[in-house]
């Protein structure tokens, strides 16, 4: 089994977290178990996840990046999801995975300027992962 | 004796067993080259390899893993991808339930088989305790 971990780094107030391997089970339990307490050591007040080299995103990941997204703003940071893949964002729609509460940008530049806004304005609080959601997907 | 004409031909296949998640990643990555070879364009191509991750996934969490055998189709000119996923796991119980959006046994999202179903031309499904599970899906190219 992998015992390799996804390296997060500190970039300024946030964490940025880069996903460039096949995501397996493993993997995807370790990141949540590192980033939470990353988020907890460091005080970050964002996270940004780079998800642009993921060739797909099933059910098991959106389910992490939702789970992800609600722990880490329980500790008082909100979560980015950056470069979501076009093919990516169409199949996840069809799918039927709306990432509901899941910020989302471009790229890490307008991820930045989103978490960076909310830091000095605040924003509403999004909607906690549920099964049950099937709102309109934060994708564009 | 009416004479059958075939649906479809079948160009080449290869048969995978799915127990453990390499086994996973290397059906997506088989399922992925056998589509490219096809022709599918990178959209058509990522619904196909996600579906197959969710039937994948489904063997090995609930099924017990099984076995995923990728066929090469043509039919008219048009080529596509069949995936059947057999297990002999327990079987699903009520399978209009488990079709169904946000239903899941184990506090999943509920969503890998009505998700897989609208990413495919074709999904076919049959289990029962004894038999297990027998899922069938075709996506074609271009269509
Ligand atoms: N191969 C299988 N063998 C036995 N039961 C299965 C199989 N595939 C699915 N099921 C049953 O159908 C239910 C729905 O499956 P589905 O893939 O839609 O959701 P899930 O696997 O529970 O969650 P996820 O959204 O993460 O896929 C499962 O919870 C399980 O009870
Ligand atoms: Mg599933």
């Amino acid at each position: 089994m992998s015992t390799q971990r996804i390296p997060i780094l500190k970039m300024g107030e946030f964490l940025l977290v880069t996903i460039q391997v096949e995501m397996d089970d493993q993997l995807a339990m370790f990141l949540q178990e590192d980033l939470t307490n990353k988020v907890k050591d460091t005080g970050a007040r964002g996270v940004l996840m780079d998800i642009s080299s993921l060739d797909i995103i099933d059910s098991f990941l959106g389910r992490m990046l939702c789970t992800i997204a609600s722990m880490t703003r329980i500790l008082d940071a909100e979560t980015v999801v950056v470069g979501m893949q076009p093919a990516v964002a169409i199949t996840l729609v069809e799918l039927g995975l709306t990432l509901p509460g899941v910020l989302t940008a471009l790229n890490v530049e307008k991820g930045m300027a989103i978490l960076e806004e909310r830091l000095r304005h605040g924003g509403e609080g999004a909607n906690a992962c549920d099964t049950g959601q099937r709102n309109a997907v934060g994708i564009q | 004796m009416e004479e059958r004409v075939p649906m479809h031909a079948i160009l080449g296949n290869e048969m995978l067993s799915v127990s453990s998640e390499p086994d996973l990643i290397a059906v997506r990555n088989k399922a992925r080259l056998h589509a490219r070879a096809a022709g599918f364009g990178l959209t058509d191509e990522t619904k196909l390899v996600t579906a197959v991750s969710e039937l994948a996934r489904n063997m090995i969490s609930h099924g017990g893993g099984g076995q995923a055998l990728i066929e090469d189709l043509e039919q008219n000119g048009r080529q596509g991808i069949r995936v059947t996923f057999t297990d002999r796991g327990p079987g699903i119980a009520n399978i209009g339930q488990a079709m169904q959006d946000g239903y899941s046994s184990i506090n999943g999202l509920g969503l890998g088989l009505p998700g897989a179903r609208r990413l495919v031309h074709d999904f076919e499904i049959k289990s029962s305790a004894k038999e297990g599970t027998h899922i069938v899906i075709v996506r074609w190219n271009r269509c």
